[in-house]
């Protein structure tokens, strides 16, 4: 434990002394070798992991290929290095990467003490429970004495605990390793209900018996925005990789798919779309990438809605619901800042 | 009086054949009984559901998992991911280059194991000086017109296979070279030795990866980045040099004084003592503990995941957790096992015969 406190400490300054030395250029480093070099987990349901044929796909990987599509024109110029937690931060700061997408957390911590800067948020995570659909269960409320299936040793239990004493409520956790072992045990009836942050929560549902007796239930109890994260000081990638998340939701905001793209650069009037899509000439000028940056992205990547689809939506084997990740004009909380 | 040999009767029936041996091993007292019935009892319940599982109510064929219905193992999982499991992220259409470096590896080390096989000393050079070099182009390319592969593309066991193998060559002559150091009689050459030899055997190997993938790179001027893959190579060598060093400091310990001091007095220089007299001795009284250092790289090669490279391992744990596959996390771990079981089978085998064969009568063993 003491070592690695050190370790983590030593890296911590470590990385945030060699912030310094590594801003500005990382736009023309890019150009110059030819792909956008990007961190990814080793292996995430939905969110990054590599398929049959090898290639990485995920929410997060998408990210990454957006940024690759704005800055050189091809979204499959993106070199993956997959990363463990621990040594994510340091990666970055070491110019070992030039993007960060890796289901991190975005918290105060981290944005100003690690020498990066979180771009945005790909995807609002939070924990939450999973029940039996026959129970007829609407709230964690009505869990009053619940028996709850939990990881041991993880801040999802503290959690758990914090918000149950919170309520005034009983319940009666059981823990186990692994969220696997966790969520089977819920399977064969051992618990009433089963937590651990939703993006797994759903991954997991999908080897139980019958994944469609099983549902979320609408609290939840903990903030975790994931989202990219870029070096300090080189304020022109953090807008590149800021904006190309920017450009997703806004191409979904305004109707804009890869299958409808063509057509609408070519006939659209609304001048949003027009913005969006390369009508009006200089503007990615601050950002010293192409017109066409974001046609390029939701040509070869899609919008946000279709990426979340196709990888934990409604097109995926996890089938999340959008929930607060819809965007803000259909219940959620996702709203882009406009191109204009 | 007629003395007449009578013919030899055969032994009594329940002494010979299968009844016999079981008699003499598995039945030969009451408590033995009991330990043989229970045992093939316990046998029996484990390995039936295990068979089962694995062989009778497996899936073999499909593509997807709703071919997985038996309830067995859903080894369709391991079939659609084998070329992963195998190459990694290497470009499909180029994988024959790693075939082609695992089959020349594969026939050089014949040559070399196979006695009746001659002209050793070729397959020694070949196999020493010109395959390294025959393998770093074709599995790196950018030359002969072959493609350039980065390293980040390299993967599952023929990553392996590449920290595995080139570990082991270069961790034996290291190690030797280090051995003879920590034996010497020159202080500076056997102080450096021990300094060595004593902080890289204290650290855990999982340390010696981390520091060469997270701290390496936050010394090195900007811009310049070093291939994780050779960083890893360069800590898991250093590392296995240090062990290996003490199994062959070991062997020469092994070799009686007499040996060193017949060398001397025959005017042999010391490299001509030690190449010559004492190494050809110790070696082969350190096979086993070479092979056991081997058989431990082969499996620490394994470690590499938590720096991000993805070994057999960690490419069979990526690919239990694509969406499409999750559940069949234990086909894959199987799947992981066997291969490695194969592997450090064939070399403990291996060195058991070459033990057999350079057996000259040291020791206690007949």
């Amino acid at each position: 434990m003491l070592r690695k406190a050190f370790i983590a400490t030593a890296t911590l300054s470590l990385a945030a002394a060699a912030t310094g030395a590594q801003a500005a250029g990382t736009l023309d480093a890019v150009k110059e070798q030819g792909y956008v070099q990007c961190g990814v987990t080793s292996g995430v349901p939905g969110f990054s992991v590599p398929d049959e044929q090898g290639n990485w796909v995920g929410l997060d990987v998408d990210v990454c290929r957006a940024v690759a599509a704005a800055a050189l024109g091809d979204a499959s110029k993106v070199k993956y290095t997959p990363l463990n937690a621990k040594e994510r931060f340091t990666a970055l700061a070491s110019g070992e990467i030039d993007v960060l997408s890796r289901v991190t957390t975005w918290t105060l911590t981290r944005d100003t003490q690690l020498g990066i800067n979180f771009a945005g948020v790909n995807y609002y995570d939070g924990q939450g429970f999973m029940v039996k659909k026959d129970l007829g269960l609407t709230s964690v409320k009505e869990l009053d004495g619940a028996t709850i299936c939990v990881q041991s040793g993880t801040t999802t239990e503290l959690n758990m605990a914090d918000y149950f004493r919170t309520h005034g409520l009983e319940h009666t956790p059981v823990v186990f390793d692994t969220n696997e072992q966790a969520a089977t045990a819920f399977d064969t009836g051992r618990c009433d209900a089963f937590t651990t942050d939703l993006s797994q929560a759903y991954g997991l549902r999908t080897r139980m018996t019958d994944p469609s007796s099983v549902v979320a239930l609408p609290e939840v109890i903990s903030k975790e925005p994931l989202g990219p994260s870029v070096r300090q000081g080189d304020d022109q990638w953090f807008n590149i990789v800021k904006w190309s998340l920017n450009a997703m939701l806004n191409a979904e905001e305004l109707g804009v798919t890869s299958a409808n793209v063509d057509e609408m650069k070519a006939s659209s009037e609304n001048p949003s779309v027009k913005r969006l899509l390369g009508g009006e000439a200089g503007l990615a000028e601050g950002m010293g990438i192409s017109d066409d940056w974001a046609y390029q992205i939701v040509k070869q990547v899609g919008n946000y809605g279709e990426s979340f689809d196709r990888n934990v939506g409604k097109d995926s084997p996890q089938n999340i619901d959008r929930g607060i990740n819809n965007l803000w004009n259909n219940g959620g909380i996702m709203y882009a800042a406009p191109i204009r | 009086m007629k003395y007449e040999l009578q013919p030899t009767l055969p032994p009594p029936a329940n002494t010979i054949g299968v009844i016999g041996w079981a008699r003499k091993h598995l039945f030969n007292g009451p408590l033995n009984s009991i330990a043989t019935l229970f045992l093939a009892w316990l046998a029996f319940t484990l390995l039936t559901p295990l068979f089962d599982w694995a062989f009778f109510s497996a899936d073999w064929a499909g593509t997807t998992r709703e071919d997985c219905t038996s309830g067995g193992a859903c080894w369709v999982f391991v079939g659609q991911r084998i070329e992963q499991f195998l190459y990694g992220f290497y470009p499909r259409e180029e994988t024959w280059r790693l075939d082609l470096s695992f089959f020349l590896m594969l026939a050089l080390i014949l040559w070399l194991a196979i006695p009746k096989i001659p002209a050793k000393g070729i397959a020694a050079v070949l196999t020493l000086v010109v395959f390294p070099v025959v393998a770093f182009f074709l599995l790196t390319g950018g030359a002969f017109g072959l493609e350039a592969v980065d390293t980040h593309q390299w993967g599952g066991l023929s990553l392996t296979l590449v920290l595995a193998v080139v570990g082991m060559v270069a961790s034996l002559p290291l190690g030797i070279l280090l051995a003879l150091g920590r034996r010497s009689e020159m202080p500076i050459v056997k102080s450096l030795s021990v300094v060595y030899i004593e902080v890289w055997r204290g650290v855990p190997l999982i340390t010696v990866l981390f520091m060469a993938s997270v701290m390496l790179p936050l010394f090195f001027p900007e811009g310049m980045s070093f291939d994780k893959l050779l960083r890893a190579l360069i800590g898991i060598t250093l590392f296995q040099t240090a062990y290996m060093a003490e199994v062959v400091r070991g062997g020469l310990q092994a070799i009686p004084k007499g040996q060193y001091e017949a060398a001397d007095s025959l005017g042999l220089g010391y490299w001509q003592k030690m190449i010559l007299i004492i190494l050809p001795q110790a070696l082969k009284m350190m096979i086993p503990g070479v092979v056991n250092t081997f058989i431990a790289l082969f499996k620490d090669t394994s470690l590499v995941l938590i720096i991000g490279l993805f070994d057999l391992l960690a490419i069979v744990q990526a690919a239990t957790n694509d969406p499409k596959w999750i559940g069949y996390a234990t086909e894959g771990y199987v799947f992981v096992a066997l291969v490695f079981w194969i592997f450090c089978f064939s070399m403990s085998r291996y060195s058991q015969y070459l033990e057999k064969r350079l057996q000259t009568g040291h020791g206690n063993r007949a």
